[in-house]
């Protein structure tokens, strides 16, 4: 039993390294897309302390968006354009339907308010979308299919799907020019700002609403991203909605109010979860990626409570 | 001017000191009891017992479990499902193995079990709270749900993996499985909830539940005034625990019948947390408030459009069903933040000084 958990798995590690090669990327490709949800989380943190439950529930739906759109004879970019808009639309809905009347309200109320924003947007895709999964239309947006295959070593052999490689530079791409709008733009001090200190941004004359549309925005068109990426991997369909849950993880792992700490916690879980389930998952029967990534965050938070990259130290007892 | 305590003197302590002090809550409770008992089985149909009456029961007494945990403790807990789930898996086993025990010791055991469970995963409360422990309780939620369908053990290596109720008597007449009826049924659940309803009442109203109170107002002062942290949590962890457990159980032998690991998925954490939140968090008949609103309304929503002759497709009424909940909630929060059981105290304001609007 002891050799079976220590020794074996890496024993196997070695023996074929293509296959962990293999096993890391794919751990990568899905750290990626937890990470992309933990990022539209952490824009929503940051700027308004609201933990948004609803975030897995945008990314469904702005995919669901897309595509039907292009199913009802929308050319893909002008639907890509009109997918924005309707995020933009929600995020401003949202704000003032749900943010302004609830503003400092206890946490526990905040977070409710967006699992019952989940439970409409539920109930308003499938109206508007129907309930079954969609085909992403990846290649009407341009975006690379196919795979290639790279030999490493005497026989090994690695297969990149283009798309996941295409993820990635997207997810690169989302996060640096995330970066450059907080650092250099003047609605970027401004969320600053408003993450810092509401009180005192808004003494200054930045004003709340406006900029609690604008990340509800963010968070909006990053969702779109992801459900694009998503999409092209598998479906879109609701069941990305408890996938969504494992950006909390992520979270805990970097940090809540850490871009750099969604990134590298995002991939870490990914990572972890697959070598995980690859090569200890068969001792207790499989299916641990389910649970895999909570316990290891579980696991950090006894050690290290405010994460890998957060500023804030926690409240202890 | 019909609920006014002038009047009513207090010459002893236990007079003071009982659960419900003033004379009116006394006879309201007594008629709610009598309705409960010896009129809604004779009057109610046989649907209104199965799918509305038990398992609001049930899911009332899985919201106070959660509500002594998130309302009265302060700590906020996303596994409620996977320790209902823990306290019906336990119960199915205790069933299949000592056959001859009656159901309801079973029942009343096996939330020892979810209380167990509760205790492990309540641990690291000692040293983070808030949505960091959010992420805790979710860890247990899915670790269970994996346990439910990954271990066979638990299921007796059925075929389909599921757990099937085996038909069970207690005095004589049939109370689980198939062949029992709505009415039996209906009795045990609601002993097994007033039972463990006045418990939990005095429970709050004792020592232990002046702690947890003192531990969500402010962990520090209350450790300053000699309350044991580690105890505090960990035994409101284990109550909370034991209830759901005990609902958890009850919602499979008398409401389910037979049930999938899906039946404990997080859509049953989040819909309870729904009627602790709506019902009023630290108040227990809030919890049958909440209980209640979140069960009954989407029946109506379903049930309503074609009772008043609108046609409506089934999907449809689904969707829109989803829409119109999640809307309300969100309406709620915004209008009503703490819930029911303060509208249900407004009234009682109200009928205190009426006919004036302010005594």
């Amino acid at each position: 039993m002891l050799y079976q958990i220590f020794v074996d798995p890496f024993a196997q590690m070695v023996s074929m390294p293509d296959f962990l090669i293999q096993v890391i990327w794919e751990g990568f490709v899905a750290g990626i897309l937890y990470a992309l949800i933990a990022l539209g989380f952490v824009l929503i943190f940051k700027a308004s302390g609201v933990f948004n439950f609803a975030q897995g529930i945008m990314v469904v739906f702005a995919g669901l968006t897309l595509v039907g759109l292009h199913e009802a004879g929308v050319p893909a970019f002008l639907a890509l354009i009109l997918a924005i808009g309707v995020m933009a639309l929600l995020a401003i809905a949202v704000e003032r339907f749900v943010m302004r009347p609830l503003v400092n309200q206890p946490e526990i109320i905040l977070l409710m308010s967006t699992i019952g924003m989940t439970y409409f947007l539920i109930g308003f895709g499938e109206f508007v979308f129907g309930g079954e999964p969609k085909q992403m239309i990846t290649e009407e947006l341009g975006l690379p299919t196919g795979s290639s295959a790279f030999e490493i070593g005497e026989q090994g052999l690695v297969i990149l799907q283009h798309i996941d490689i295409a993820a990635a530079v997207i997810a690169i791409i989302m996060v640096a020019s995330l970066a450059l709008f907080f650092n250099k733009t003047r609605i970027g001090r401004a969320l600053r700002a408003v993450a810092d200190d509401h009180q005192a941004a808004q003494s200054v004359g930045i004003s709340l609403n406006q900029i609690w549309a604008i990340v509800w925005f963010a968070a909006g068109i990053v969702a779109l991203a992801t459900g694009i990426m998503w999409g092209a991997r598998s479906d879109v369909s609701f069941a990305l909605e408890i996938v969504a849950l494992k950006a909390l993880p992520v979270l805990i792992l970097g940090g809540f109010t850490s871009i750099p700490g969604a990134i590298v916690g995002g991939l870490i879980i990914g990572i972890g979860e697959k070598i995980g389930e690859i090569y200890w998952g068969p001792l207790v029967g499989g299916g641990i990626e389910s649970w895999l990534a909570y316990m290891i965050a579980l696991v950090f938070l006894l050690f290290r409570p405010q994460g890998l990259f957060g500023e804030r130290i926690i409240e202890r007892v | 001017m019909f609920y006014r305590e002038a009047g009513q003197f207090k010459t002893t302590y236990a007079a003071d000191q009982q659960v419900f002090p003033i004379l009116q809550d006394r006879i309201g409770v007594a008629v709610i009891l009598f309705i409960a008992i010896a009129v809604v089985p004779f009057v109610a149909n046989d649907f209104f017992m199965s799918a509305i009456a038990i398992p609001f029961l049930i899911l009332a007494l899985a919201t106070i479990g959660l509500n002594v945990l998130t309302g009265y403790a302060g700590q906020l807990s996303l596994g409620t499902g996977g320790f209902m789930g823990v306290g019906a898996y336990a119960c199915y086993k205790l069933a299949t193995i000592f056959p001859d025990v009656p159901i309801v010791a079973h029942i009343l055991l096996s939330g020892i079990f979810a209380a167990a469970a509760g205790v492990v995963f309540g641990l690291p409360s000692l040293r983070i709270k808030g949505l960091y422990l959010a992420v805790t309780t979710l860890a247990a939620q899915f670790f269970f749900e994996w346990c439910f369908i990954r271990i066979p053990w638990l299921y007796n290596y059925n075929a389909s993996g599921a757990i099937e109720v085996p038909g069970l008597t207690l005095l004589g007449v049939t109370v689980t499985g198939p062949a029992a009826g709505s009415i039996p049924r209906y009795y045990v659940v609601l002993a097994i909830v007033i039972l463990l309803t006045v418990l939990v009442k005095n429970l709050l109203r004792g020592r232990i539940g002046r702690q947890w109170m003192m531990i969500r107002d402010m962990d520090i002062a209350a450790e300053l005034m000699g309350v044991r942290p580690l105890y505090a949590k960990l035994s409101a962890f284990a109550v909370s625990s034991y209830l759901c457990g005990v609902a958890g159980a009850m919602f499979v032998f008398f409401y389910l019948g037979a049930a999938e690991p899906s039946a404990f998925s997080i859509t049953l954490s989040f819909q309870v947390l729904f009627m602790a939140i709506l019902g009023g968090l630290g108040s227990l008949v809030g919890c049958f408030f909440g209980a209640a609103f979140i069960w009954i309304l989407p029946i109506l929503l379903r049930a309503g459009p074609p009772m008043i002759g609108i046609p409506i497709a089934a999907e449809t009424a689904t969707h829109v069903t989803s829409m119109i909940i999640g809307a309300l909630i969100v309406a709620f929060l915004i209008l009503e933040p703490h819930g029911l059981a303060r509208l249900w105290q407004i009234g009682k304001e109200k009928l205190r000084v009426w006919p004036f609007p302010y005594a």
